[in-house]
């Protein structure tokens, strides 16, 4: 599904969980009953890409196909088929842009040309130095909040060409903005505030969601 | 308008606290230890009689789809799936549960699992929802600590574990069974039906799949009582549901409205109204990319409801409203959802991995107006001969909004081709 790299580079020659992230693999495994460890694939992928610069490399579905019992063939074939495992290295900065209608109404257009302009590169590319690399994404499933630009594991949203630009310039000096709204509104509310729950919204007025992480 | 006191996620917008403490002085997890007392089949009756319906996009009702499993335990444990896989284009509602209220979410899933007879639940969050599924996790962890989930449950007597299971990016994965492929651990590929899920599940046991939204409202449901939710709304379309409204109207937002609220009060009430005023509205997708598209004159007096917008050839689907105004590309808008569900299609059945491409290309065709008026005939036969020839119903969502653009918008697409063709033969003539 997902596009290959046209870029080259190197596959390492062996792949091994770090001693915490096998405990972590452990716990993701005893999730499913017995016999039915095949389940965590998933999350072994997404881990062993956490482990390796954000990519999964061949070294490392033999190591998982290992740990779970089957051939690695049934670790390829889930891992070439969902988008979120790369099986080339990406930049530092993952870009993934969101394309689909409801990003479009509301200027993704702008998104994307400001991430081409801005970066030098294109769908699928990584940056020279490695700090960026950008995807087209399908709906990304916050779409009152469009459009999206999605960086590594954050949203960033209400994005505008103006935003994309201070974003990106944020991003190459080593700051990480906080997610969400790009305007400043209160997540998934109407912008100037909800016209429901208003009770609430009085009482508790300039209150963010801030007892947790970025959402 | 729905009263505020009848709204059943009150931290929709995550103004006050998501943890449990705070979850609890909203109301979460009071009575739950008695309702499970009252048993199976009495929590299946009150969710028949509320009339609540599916409400991740198919609006079957939930509390029959329940009864379907066994009522007995046999030698196979028995599940209960929720999908927070949303992925439909437009929808964004149970990642607000997800991350502002999840303890209804936890406390429904118990109470769900009971009535079904299972002791385990796995919750399928999309990939992408990375941070919305680090704090579900830390709110099922907070559930745990307190003692309403694991052994003997919030008292009831009930041992109930609840597994959260991250996806990976495939918006097939939202199909029930591929999305049981999916936590098997295998590629989203839907299976054949039958046999259904509630026969034959997950890991080969009997299963029920639904969606947040339906299982989070449940809770509420049995503290009001069935009649207070079945007095909502309209005649077999009742409740409160949680609206996605998206695309050109002044304030896109997410709201709990009530079922059945006309599309023009939803739009001005919450959304800012139509961006340049209701008279500047060409077009609304109203339930997720899969519906067809309905043109602004359908759109006066339309009730948002499950059998509506049915009669309108469209549908209610997952309430996500995509709004656009008439600077909108129509044709384009179509052809992009076009794309992605070419980008989806897990390739499994042939006229849906090839007739996607196929009428992708065709709809870029048709967006620049290259083309014959006789092939908005024969996309339209493609349509046909994808819908209702595939395993899952990927195909029919590929094939609705180019069925829906040509039923309102055919002289848009007919003046695209023959303003191009008079172009061409003007420039053969120079």
């Amino acid at each position: 599904m997902s596009g290959a790299s046209v870029q080259k580079f190197e596959q390492p020659a062996s792949f091994a969980f770090t001693p915490e992230n096998k405990a972590k693999a452990d716990k993701f495994i005893a999730k499913y009953p017995e016999g039915r460890q095949l389940s965590a694939v998933l999350p072994l992928l997404d881990l062993a890409q956490r482990q390796h610069d954000n990519w999964v490399p061949q070294a490392a579905m033999e190591h998982i196909a290992e740990i779970l019992g089957v051939a690695p063939m049934r670790v390829m074939e889930v891992a070439t088929f969902y988008t979120m495992f790369h099986l080339a290295p990406v930049g530092k900065h993952h870009l993934q842009l969101c394309t689909t209608t409801p990003c479009w109404l509301r200027g993704s257009d702008d998104v994307v040309s400001a991430c081409r302009k801005k970066l030098g590169i294109d769908f699928g590319q990584v940056t020279a130095d490695g700090q960026f690399s950008m995807v087209e994404v399908e709906c990304l499933g916050a779409c009152v909040n469009a459009p999206i630009l999605q960086v590594n594991d954050d949203f960033y949203e209400d994005m505008d060409g103006d935003s994309t630009v201070t974003l990106l310039d944020q991003l190459a000096r080593g700051e990480v903005p906080p997610a969400g709204s790009m305007i400043g509104r209160q997540t998934s509310a109407p912008d100037g505030g909800p016209t429901t729950l208003v009770k609430k919204a009085a009482t508790k007025a300039g209150a963010s969601d801030s007892d947790g992480a970025k959402v | 308008m729905l009263k505020d006191e009848d709204r059943i996620f009150t931290n929709l917008y995550g103004i006050e606290s998501w943890q449990l403490a705070a979850a609890r002085k909203r109301g979460d997890w009071d009575q739950t230890k008695d309702f499970i007392a009252k048993g199976r089949d009495w929590i299946i009756d009150q969710v028949k009689e509320s009339g609540l319906r599916g409400r991740g996009g198919a609006g079957f009702p939930t509390g029959l789809k329940w009864s379907f499993m066994p009522k007995e335990i046999g030698a196979r444990p028995h599940y209960l799936v929720i999908n927070a896989d949303e992925s439909e284009p437009g929808t964004c509602k149970d990642r607000d549960i997800m991350r502002h209220d999840p303890q209804k979410l936890i406390e429904g899933a118990l109470i769900a699992s009971f009535a079904m007879g299972a002791h385990a639940a796995y919750i399928y969050i999309r990939g992408e929802f990375y941070n919305e599924a680090m704090r579900l996790q830390a709110a099922i962890d907070e559930a745990y600590d307190a003692g309403l989930l694991g052994k003997n449950a919030c008292g009831s007597g009930w041992d109930f574990d609840l597994y959260l299971h991250r996806g990976a990016g495939a918006y097939i994965c939202g199909e029930e069974t591929a999305l049981i492929e999916s936590l098997e651990g295998k590629k989203g590929m839907p299976r054949l039906k039958p046999p259904f899920p509630a026969a034959v599940g997950l890991y080969g046991c009997p299963s029920t799949v639904n969606n947040v939204e339906s299982i989070a409202v449940v809770p509420t449901i049995l503290r009001r009582g069935a009649p207070w939710f079945a007095g909502l709304g309209r005649p077999k379309n009742v409740g409160t549901k949680l609206f996605c409204i998206s695309g050109h109207v002044n304030k896109p937002c997410n709201v709990e409205e009530e079922m059945g609220i006309p599309l023009r009060e939803l739009l001005e009430k919450h959304a800012g109204g139509v961006r340049g005023g209701w008279d500047n509205l060409l077009a609304v997708i109203p339930g997720g990319s899969s519906v067809p598209v309905l043109p602004a004159e359908q759109c006066d007096d339309l009730y948002m409801d499950f059998d509506t917008l049915r009669e309108k050839r469209s549908g209610l689907g997952t309430a996500a409203v995509i709004v656009m105004d008439k600077s909108t590309d129509i044709v384009k808008a179509i052809a992009r959802l076009s794309y992605f569900y070419k980008h989806e299609s897990c390739g499994q059945c042939t006229p849906c991995r090839e007739g996607t491409g196929w009428m992708w290309r065709v709809m870029e065709r048709m967006v620049r107006g290259e083309a014959d008026i006789g092939e908005i005939d024969i996309l339209e036969d493609v349509t046909r001969q994808v819908e209702g020839h595939t395993i899952c119903a990927l195909g029919d969502a590929a094939a609705w909004p180019i069925q829906g653009l040509i039923r309102h918008f055919r002289p848009e697409m007919e003046r695209r081709i023959k303003t191009r063709r008079g172009s061409v033969t003007a420039k053969a003539a120079e």
